[in-house]
């Protein structure tokens, strides 16, 4: 299909729900396709695309289960589009056996979650960060993974482009990481025009390399393969077995080991690059508060306060959460005496948190998991008791 | 007909049992490509789990091995991402009419362009013989040990209640007509559906005192009739004897899905909304 028309966004300010800010990220990061199934509280971003991509010759397709968005969106990036989903726990865990699948072939494509209060169907309409976990391991299996988690509006429209860029330049699904209250919140946003943006695309290989036995999962130097699109001439294999340079099943012990070991340095080499995070700790403070998401809103706040009063705190605020930022949060600890992680969970990223600082800091958490946010009151009532 | 050209050869001889019939569909399958005409480089085989899955590996086109009974919803995402492609999909009984149902209708519902060529062996073949929607009612599977109680689809009927515009069926013991169905079917612009019947003399047929593959061809040449002989049977024939052949085609490639969903696209240009 040619493409009808080029998106190019112009510089503006709006006044958006992080949802949409999402759907306004992905299509400037170049997305043409999306296939999801409805879910509260990420519907707005399928109505979203819904409405955008057909205006700029791109797909959407609402198929009949979160399993078949999946799927489809697989299907899509093999076919050459950048392809994204978007669901909330219950439907994110419908996806994972198909998530897996993407990573294991290396398709590029961006997983948004919206998060609700779980188990089961839980509190739909509430926030929670009780997928931190589910994101990284939902999946049978080792294996790579990125997950960015946004904490304003703004953050949902850069971070969705930064996802899409991730996808692209490593071969690798990347879920963005939402909460109720980011998807559902209004703010404004300022869209950057085409011309700021910097817009990445998965490497292909050189048509002229067709019928020179093309190995689609060969080893390069960056460890990430050169990706034809489906239809290019290639006549290649993916399968979700292990396999071997050439694409196809391969039982032996050697080849499966060299794979994962592939599939986790793409990653692990280029952390640099992919552990993206703000960190704002003073010399003197001997405290600070380690959080993401909807959470980082309320820590802040709670830092900001303390500080007037002439505490001495700091804040590190991750966005991205998966590869967790261990030699970061290591220096933190060896900085501070105290890291404080306020979660919407029972405490799922703190377990991280504990295992970099080892016993170089105290590491307390901070948690509700009724379906209400944090008051920056609880995070300083933490403050005053260990400073 | 050179048909070596659409299998990767250096991957051959498969793994399928001495005595199966999926290599026949295989077979019919590159000839009634090779006679249809379609651009190899523009074709992907999508594919799932099971003995059927390992189908696609062995052909050179691009092709996809994906999870169990979801090679539909893939094939969905890369039609849609490129109508230009031609994109079939080989699946089984147990992947494409358990697992895999609720795909199977819905893309059929949509009537996008694929075709679906399903293996029925009526049986698991690949985890050692349980019961398939597909196995008939009495007969043995290790997990029907007193004999099936289950009853089966009409795979055929339900894709085509479902809005499939090309249904039909073949069986691997008239491997011409299997070729003639699979060729049409490749050309029909819309949801097309091919279920052949195929032998499984390993895990079916040792359960259920046909283990000799010629006799298990001889039993599909019982039970099936060609439609147009099919037609003119009792009501109590029909109920027993499946029909082989083309059952049912509509032809208005304008009612196709991504047909439809670009005159969508055109709208939208049209108005200038962006």
């Amino acid at each position: 299909m040619t493409k009808t028309k080029v998106y190019k966004p112009q510089k503006r300010g709006i006044l958006v729900q992080g949802d949409q800010a999402v759907v306004e990220g992905a299509l400037a990061a170049g997305v043409e396709f999306f296939a999801g199934y409805p879910i509260t509280p990420a519907s707005e971003i399928a109505e979203g695309f819904a409405r955008e991509l057909p205006k700029v010759g791109g797909k959407f397709l609402q198929m009949e289960d979160e399993i078949a968005g999946m799927a489809a969106i697989v299907g899509a990036s093999l076919a050459g589009k950048k392809a994204i989903t978007a669901t909330s726990g219950p439907g994110f865990s419908l996806k994972q056996e198909n998530l897996g699948f993407a990573i294991m072939i290396e398709a590029p494509l961006v997983v948004v979650n919206v998060q609700r209060v779980g188990p089961s169907t839980g509190l739909p309409t509430s926030p929670s960060q009780g997928d931190v976990m589910q994101s990284r391991w939902g999946r049978n299996g080792d294996q790579p993974i990125i997950v960015l988690a946004p904490a304003s509006v703004q953050e949902c429209f850069d971070l969705s482009i930064t996802a899409v860029n991730f996808s692209e330049k490593y071969r690798q699904p990347v879920i963005l990481l939402l909460d109720e209250v980011i998807g559902h919140l209004r703010e404004k946003i300022i869209i950057k025009k085409a011309e700021e943006l910097d817009i990445w695309e998965r490497k292909r290989p050189a048509l002229n390399e067709r019928r020179n036995n093309f190995n689609p999962y060969q080893e390069t130097d960056d460890l990430i393969p050169p990706m034809p699109d489906y239809g290019s001439g290639f006549r290649y294999h993916a399968s979700g077995l292990f396999h071997d340079q050439t694409g196809f099943p391969s039982g032996k012990n050697k080849t499966a080991k060299n794979l994962m070991d592939r599939l986790t340095k793409k990653i692990t080499a280029n952390l640099s690059e992919i552990l993206l995070y703000e960190k704002d700790v003073r010399k003197e403070d001997q405290a600070a508060v380690l959080s993401f998401g909807s959470a980082v809103r309320t820590a802040i706040s709670a830092v900001h306060t303390a500080r007037k009063a002439g505490l001495k705190v700091g804040y590190f605020k991750l966005k991205t959460i998966w590869p967790f930022p261990e030699e970061e949060v290591a220096k933190l600890a060896e900085e501070v005496d105290t890291i404080i992680v306020p979660e919407l969970n029972q405490g799922q990223l703190i377990g991280e948190v504990k295992k970099a600082a080892g016993c170089k800091a105290d590491v307390i958490g901070i948690n509700d998991y009724s379906g209400l946010l944090l008051k920056p009151e609880e995070i300083r009532s933490v403050l005053e008791e260990v400073l | 007909m050179d048909i070596y050209k659409y299998l990767r050869k250096e991957k051959l001889p498969h793994i399928w049992c001495p005595g199966c019939g999926h290599g026949t569909i295989l077979n019919s399958f590159v000839r009634a490509f090779d006679k249809s005409g379609l651009n190899q480089d523009k074709t992907v085989v999508i594919s799932g789990i099971g003995c059927s899955g390992r189908a696609t590996g062995y052909l050179n086109f691009d092709s996809l091995h994906t999870t169990h009974g979801r090679a539909i919803a893939f094939a969905t995402g890369v039609k849609m991402a490129n109508p230009e492609l031609n994109v079939i999909v080989m699946t089984g009984d147990g992947d494409g009419a358990a697992i895999g149902g609720n795909h199977l209708i819905h893309a059929a519902r949509r009537n996008i362009d694929l075709t679906v060529i399903l293996f029925n062996n009526q049986i698991y073949g690949m985890t050692g013989g349980q019961f398939s929607p597909m196995t008939p009612e009495g007969a043995n599977a290790t997990t029907a040990p007193y004999g099936n109680i289950d009853r089966n689809f009409d795979l055929c009927q339900l894709t085509k209640a479902a809005g499939a515009t090309f249904t039909a069926r073949g069986a691997t013991f008239n491997p011409r007509q299997l070729t003639n169905i699979i060729k049409k079917a490749l050309l029909h612009k819309g949801f097309s559906f091919v279920e052949s019947f195929t032998q499984c003399p390993v895990r079916y047929g040792k359960l259920n005192q046909t283990a000799d593959p010629v006799d298990m061809l001889k039993l599909q040449k019982q039970k099936t009739a060609d439609i147009k002989k099919w037609l003119q049977f009792s009501d109590e024939e029909k109920e027993i004897i499946y029909p082989l052949g083309v059952l049912n085609e509509e032809i208005n490639p304008e009612n196709e899905y991504t047909f439809r969903y670009q005159k969508i696209i055109e709208k939208t240009l049209e108005k200038g909304v962006l």
